[in-house]
């Protein structure tokens, strides 16, 4: 039944962002790089509304308290929950034809979950392995010319795309072996609540992370969902570049216009 | 004679001047260094914060383009202004600009950052990379500058590269969706401006 509902939904969401692709203006893809439309700007608002206050009464609270916390018990959270997430880095370095990033990321993985013990320490760092870099779905499909569709703010999770909520979905549809083997897997380590749990920790080490930056953005921004909306796609689109961004996201004419004035 | 005299002596005033600059003029990874260098002098001693805003507001007012910015900052509804409107802009923009540049460092004490390479993008800009050093609280920060070369003697920063993200652009957006919202109408981001500005 579940799986019926997210499929409906996945459909529902790609005829959505198929009709609102065809004006060319929401392109995000590596191909070209261009505006992605706000096309339920104010739906999105309303949710982000919500979620500001969520963020005030239960997320920032909860950051400030996970802050309080000895430096190396916050190291060693982040360091495991990025271990977890290489389960669903190293299938898109692969889909996204990356083999060589995938074998050291598998290599990565498997040095840090035994060594490392669960990934608490990264052991593979100190062995000299390269930068980490996170991979999705949603850039997958981006790498592989999807565009992203309208942009979408969702309660709770926070701004997304069309593109990048199907690749979330793409996880629990069994594109992350973690969220498979936790709620499908016949063992007595991992269940429901734990994934849950993770999911949550996560979203709690990215907050307290960014605690005085949020902060400081939003207390300087002029209209602070524009500012968030703007950060959140270009950061997307940096990340599916999977190249030097700075030099990527320029976009010289616009500073070359500025020389003519 | 006297006046061949005069006039050596001016050529060569002239050419000892050039000299002169050209000595003193300095690259762009140096001159970012310098810049952080005297924001982390203000941001580390012992000064009130508003004296710190004050300082960071010279220091942006000698090393920042912030003409340059409100322009680019308004995108495609810079070229529907008229002059009075733009002067009106240019001049709410510059101390909207320096309240909120000198706010958003203000909060830090004692950033390091280390400047790593540089990479000419064309005759008129440079990239300086750069890194804010970790501290127990936070990880290490990539800051990338775009630092305007045309005038080698005069080097201006026209925007801060964050983690692959732009400020320059962010504002951008922020003022198009300000002014996309009230039918085009650049004053709805003008009494913003004036707004944040008073507060």
């Amino acid at each position: 039944m579940n799986k019926i509902l997210i499929t409906s939904l996945i459909s529902l969401m790609l005829v959505s962002g198929a009709s609102a692709d065809t004006d060319g203006q929401n392109t995000m893809s590596k191909k070209s790089p261009g505006k992605v439309r706000d096309c339920f700007e104010s739906l999105n608002r309303a949710t982000f509304s919500l979620n500001q206050g969520l963020d005030k009464v239960i997320f920032k609270p909860v950051a400030k308290s996970y802050r309080s916390l000895p430096s190396s018990v916050r190291t060693g959270t982040s360091n495991a929950l990025i271990n977890i997430s290489s389960l669903i880095t190293i299938p898109n370095n692969i889909l996204q034809g990356e083999f060589k990033t995938a074998g050291i990321n598998t290599g990565r993985f498997v040095v840090n979950t035994t060594i490392g013990i669960i990934g608490i320490f990264d052991v593979a760092e100190k062995m000299g392995f390269s930068e980490y870099e996170k991979e999705d779905y949603g850039q997958t499909l981006g790498k592989w010319g999807v565009g992203a569709g309208c942009y979408v703010v969702l309660p709770v999770l926070g701004p997304s795309t069309v593109r990048d909520t199907v690749g979330s979905f793409i996880n629990v549809l069994g594109g992350d072996p973690y969220y498979n083997a936790s709620t499908h897997g016949n063992n007595e380590y991992l269940s429901d609540s734990i994934y849950m749990t993770t999911k949550v920790l996560s979203g709690v080490d990215f907050r307290a992370k960014n605690l005085e930056s949020i902060d400081n953005l939003e207390k300087n921004s002029l209209d602070f969902y524009a500012s968030v909306r703007s950060l959140y796609l270009q950061d997307r689109q940096q990340k599916i570049a999977n190249s030097n961004p700075t030099i990527e996201i320029m976009y010289e004419g616009d500073w070359e216009e500025v020389e003519s004035q | 004679m006297l006046k061949k005299k005069i006039l050596l002596l001016i050529t060569f005033l002239i050419i000892s001047f050039l000299n002169i600059t050209k000595v003193y003029s300095i690259g762009p990874d140096t001159f970012v260094q310098s810049t952080v260098n005297r924001a982390a002098k203000t941001l580390g001693g012992n000064l009130t914060k508003d004296e710190r805003v004050e300082k960071l507001k010279d220091i942006a007012k000698d090393t920042v383009d912030i003409r340059a910015i409100g322009f680019y900052s308004l995108g495609s509804y810079r070229k529907n202004l008229s002059n009075k409107e733009m002067k009106k802009y240019q001049e709410v923009f510059a101390e909207y600009f320096l309240k909120s540049f000198s706010s958003r460092l203000a909060e830090y004490s004692n950033p390091e950052i280390e400047v790593v390479s540089k990479k000419k993008i064309n005759e008129n800009y440079t990239i300086v990379f750069s890194k804010l050093v970790a501290t127990e609280t936070r990880p290490e920060v990539k800051i990338d500058w775009r630092v305007y070369t045309k005038n080698p003697d005069n080097l201006l920063i026209r925007d801060l590269i964050i983690e692959g993200l732009s400020l320059a652009r962010t504002q951008k957006e922020e003022f198009s969706s300000i002014i996309s919202s009230s039918d085009g109408d650049i004053n709805a981001l003008i009494k913003n401006l004036e707004d944040f500005v008073t507060k």
